[in-house]
């Protein structure tokens, strides 16, 4: 019983989960408050999480649960990231009617299935909290069922997804057909010949979580997904499972898979060289917003890949330290889009922005922060991100993938300079409503501010990033 | 610790904008804003002429240095000046306060946005030439980029968006090759701290490479033929302010970054590839100063100058003598003063006339006197004219060539009679002449203002060009100091082969 204290953030959740579900059955016209108490009971989470992280590495439930440093954090940012998607979505769920008592208890279900992933050192501990958080993307991408394009993209992410998840539970097999265990520290100690039953394991466990990370060439049900979800839940997919994912890939990278290293090390550069060229290169002819930021992260996600490729602790790092100034970036981004609101209706084309910078000076110079620094232009947080990655790359004498990894950055750099060059250099139209509610005025403060102040004290981050060690 | 006051030079400018931001325009004036950033860009003027003042002038070592911790293990924020910096440190403060006179006339809307623009610019600037760590130093040296495409792109002529992109992404490839050399560098040195750098010296082996990246960065924004193709596009299309910035200090970054970085770090690379250095400087020189000559519009033939003088700084300083360094560092002052200068006076005829064709123009002698003298004294400036400080940087320059190669020295003379030609040639056909265009009569002559900002760039072309000395006093030590490093690294060198 007493390894029920170290998960009772999960048990926290998982009641509150049920709590709503009840209240929002038996009592009528109660989303808001559901959604309000969601946010609250996530407050609580992270607190709880909070609490927990001072402690040292723990094995829970026969060694199938496992809470250390990179848990705790990613877990830190996963319910931190979660509070402020539903601080800035608040208003839009209601604008466009779907404040609906599911949707936040699909998103705190989401978030529960991400911290199991997050702390699971057992397939099949991770399968289930893979399988939770999906089942609630799958419902979250089609919430605005009305809408055609929401449908088609819930449909497709759900066909999609699912096919993955099948390769995934291949790869799962295989691995333990081969190493006879279905625990993490097992499969390490047990696989340390060679043998093409671990390595095709290997493969179809990457392809599984590529996917869930949109990594090219796993990545097309990004686009679609991205413009046809609601914003609010666009940012929830631009944000959350990427965090889940990436320390996923962690684990399997350096627990169960960390004696074969020459197997998977060039599978993972592939996929970052691919996706950083492939993002940027793909988003340059986009009109949708919502459609370039999937390009965008899609190539972020190359960057964050391009760290964990050097199979070095200071890699691993500079991936944590990648994702965690990438979730700020696009909580900005995608605050300034939830502001882009005129008459109940919101705006989502890049002809939209055209001249904002005359009646929206402060919202305008947002974006222009915001996008210089996913371009990754000194002394904005984006570049920060990116140095602490080359300078993992370069350390391991990776010199093709920094240069690719750089001379991506130019590319993509041009098509945020459009989107700035529209803003700022286009004639002006129609402004937008300028009253915003709280949540979202603040989320935009925040993260902006943050992005711009990041080089005052950049070892902020690094020092908290740098107790997690995996090699 | 002393009073940081380099800290202070580059922080004043930003927080002189963040003033700007509050302040109210009064029926869409902003007077308060332009006194702000008058007084803030004069205060900081005055600030650099006291450093240089205090400044020990006879010292090697890098003085006023600030070693703070910033990256927690990896890299101090860390500024100090020698003598070659401090020149340009004062070059910047002494034009932003010009451009921010020259701005009444130019700059119609949004003028609040403008002066935060270059007051913030002004500090990526200053902290380019004091910066003493890599990072620190590629930190400032791109974050120049995001102010100055804004001024391009919202304060520019009609191709400015072109001018813009084209600008901002030259350079940015130019510098991303860059970082990956600063990386490597703290990986197999352990440090970006220049200082510790120059005394650890980098592996034979490594600088080619190194030496080539870092030049990838620095030939973008010199710029060197053949990808200097972006700056007469920029010139030609960013507002007047704009071009002087551009043409007085951003070029200067990279001649700087030549002698602190290329010659400092890799002495071995840079003996290397010092032919290469030559053949592009001569055909930067020869060539555009030909192009130069064909121009039709005032600010791309400025432009095209621009690229020819910075040809005969690279020429300059890659003779490794004390004569060649010591002069271009002079011709970078002297192109600072000059080609901003100029591009004022294009300015001034612009702002009345609404062209830069220089075939609508004639005969301006009769009506406007006083600009037609000032232009002159620019004009003899930028053909180096003795008497001015166009001289004594090229003559500088062509003794160090002579003494190393005599075929480049005189190549690189015809330059300075090609320079003379486009130069006389463009102020023969705008200030003398017939007056053909009857609109031109009713141009008026210099305002206070104007009288002002050009005069003040009168009085330090000519003063300096009869008297170098204060100037060259400040360099002598520092340039000497990197050739007895740079020479004594080439021996180690040449030892450790034998």
């Amino acid at each position: 019983m007493e390894n029920f204290q170290y998960i009772l953030p999960e048990i926290f959740i998982s009641v509150s989960i049920m709590i709503f579900l009840l209240v929002g059955v038996f009592k009528k016209n109660s989303a808001t408050l559901i959604y309000n108490l969601s946010n609250i009971s996530l407050v609580i989470l992270l607190a709880l999480i909070i609490n927990l992280s001072s402690l040292d590495t723990i094995y829970l439930f026969n060694e199938s649960y496992l809470i250390d440093n990179l848990s705790n954090y990613m877990k830190i940012i996963l319910v931190g990231s979660g509070i402020f998607v539903m601080l800035t979505g608040s208003k839009y769920i209601q604008v466009i009617n779907l404040n609906k008592i599911e949707y936040p208890i699909l998103i705190l279900s989401s978030i529960l299935g991400m911290m199991i992933m997050i702390s699971s050192n057992d397939l099949i501990v991770f399968y289930m909290g893979l399988e939770l958080q999906s089942l609630a993307l799958y419902v979250l991408a089609s919430f605005n069922r009305d809408n055609l394009l929401s449908t088609e993209s819930g449909l497709k992410y759900f066909v999609l997804s699912a096919l993955s998840s099948g390769l995934l539970l291949y790869g799962c097999s295989l691995t333990y057909g081969f190493s006879e265990s279905t625990n993490f520290d097992q499969i390490l100690i047990n696989s340390t010949e060679f043998n093409y039953g671990t390595t095709f394991g290997i493969v179809f466990i990457l392809v599984g979580l590529a996917f869930k990370i949109s990594a090219v060439p796993f990545h097309m049900w990004a686009p679609d997904v991205y413009q046809g979800s609601p914003t609010s839940v666009t940012l929830f997919f631009a944000i959350l499972p990427k965090i889940a994912a990436l320390s996923v890939f962690i684990k399997f990278l350096y627990t169960p898979f960390a004696n074969m290293n020459d197997q998977w090390q060039t599978i993972i550069v592939f996929i970052s060289i691919a996706s950083m060229i492939f993002g940027a290169v793909a988003a340059i002819g986009q009109k949708n917003l919502k459609r370039l930021i999937a390009y965008s992260s899609i190539s972020h996600m190359g960057y964050a890949l391009a760290g964990l490729a050097t199979v070095s602790n200071q890699g691993i790092q500079s991936s944590i330290t990648y994702i965690s100034i990438y979730l700020v970036m696009n909580l900005a981004f995608f605050s300034c889009l939830f502001m882009l609101k005129r008459n109940d209706k919101y705006y989502e084309n890049i002809d939209d922005l055209s001249g904002l910078s005359k009646k929206h000076p402060i919202l305008s110079f947002s974006l222009l922060i915001v996008l210089f620094s996913l371009a990754g232009i000194p002394p904005l947080a984006g570049f920060f991100a990116k140095f602490y990655v080359f300078l993992a790359v370069v350390e391991q004498s990776m010199y093709f993938l920094a240069i690719v990894g750089l001379l991506a950055t130019v590319v993509a750099a041009f098509y945020y300079l459009r989107i700035i060059k529209i803003i700022y250099f286009d004639p002006e139209k129609d402004g937008y409503e300028t009253s915003h509610n709280f949540g979202l005025k603040i989320t935009l403060a925040i993260s902006t501010i943050f992005i711009l102040a990041y080089f005052i004290y950049p070892s902020g981050i690094t020092e908290i990033v740098s107790k997690i060690t995996m090699i | 610790m002393n009073f940081p006051i380099l800290s202070s030079l580059i922080l004043l400018p930003t927080i002189g904008a963040l003033f700007i931001l509050f302040t109210k325009s009064s029926s869409g004036k902003y007077q308060s804003a332009k006194y702000v950033s008058l007084f803030i860009s004069l205060a900081n003027f005055l600030l650099s002429i006291y450093l240089w003042y205090i400044f020990d002038k006879n010292s090697v070592d890098f003085q006023f240095v600030e070693n703070r911790e910033w990256l927690s293990g990896f890299i101090n924020y860390k500024v100090g000046i020698d003598g070659i910096s401090i020149l340009f440190i004062i070059l910047t403060t002494f034009i932003t306060p010009i451009c921010i006179i020259s701005v009444n006339a130019t700059i119609t809307n949004r003028l609040k946005d403008f002066l935060i623009a270059i007051l913030i610019m002004e500090t990526f600037m200053i902290g380019v030439f004091c910066s003493l760590d890599l990072v620190v130093f590629y930190l400032f040296f791109e974050a120049g980029l995001i102010p100055m495409f804004l001024i391009i792109g919202i304060w520019g002529g009609e191709r400015r968006v072109y001018s813009a992109f084209k600008f901002f992404l030259y350079t940015l490839l130019g510098s991303v090759l860059m970082l990956v050399a600063i990386i490597s560098i703290y990986w197999i040195t352990g440090t970006t701290d220049v200082e510790k750098l120059y005394e650890l010296g980098i592996k034979a082996e490594y600088q080619n490479l190194l030496w080539l990246a870092f030049f990838s960065s620095f030939a973008v924004k010199t710029p060197m033929w053949p990808v200097h193709t972006w700056l007469p596009d920029a010139h030609v299309e960013a507002p007047t302010v704009g071009s002087v910035l551009l043409a007085a200090i951003l070029l200067k970054m990279a001649g700087y970054g030549f002698i602190r970085f290329s010659i400092g770090l890799f002495p071995i690379a840079s003996e290397n590839f010092t032919m290469l250095v030559y053949i592009l400087s001569l055909i930067a020189i020869i060539y555009t100063s030909l192009v130069a000559l064909m121009q039709e519009d005032m600010k791309k033939l400025i432009a095209y100058s621009s690229v020819a003088h910075m040809g005969f700084v690279t020429l300059g300083i890659f003779t490794m003598t004390q004569q060649g360094i010591e002069g271009s560092i002079f011709q970078m002052i002297s192109h600072g003063l000059v080609s901003a200068a100029l591009f004022l006076s294009v300015g001034v005829v612009y702002e009345r006339h609404h062209t830069r064709l220089i075939n609508k123009y004639g005969g301006l002698v009769s009506i406007m006197p006083r600009y037609a003298i000032v232009f002159m004294v620019f004009t003899l400036g930028a053909l180096g004219l003795p008497g001015t400080t166009g001289f004594i940087g090229e003559f500088l320059i062509l003794m160090g060539a002579f003494e190393k190669n005599i075929l480049v020295a005189m190549i690189a003379s015809l330059g300075v009679i090609l320079g003379a030609a486009y130069m006389l040639w463009l102020f023969k056909r705008v200030v003398f002449g017939e007056m053909n265009n009857q609109e031109l009569k009713s141009m008026k002559d210099l305002k206070t203002f104007e009288i002002i900002t050009l005069s003040a760039l009168v009085v330090p072309i000519l003063f300096f060009g009869f008297y170098p000395e204060p100037l060259m006093n400040s360099i002598e030590t520092s340039v000497e100091n990197t050739l007895n490093m740079y020479n004594f690294d080439l021996i180690n060198n040449l030892a450790a082969k034998d």
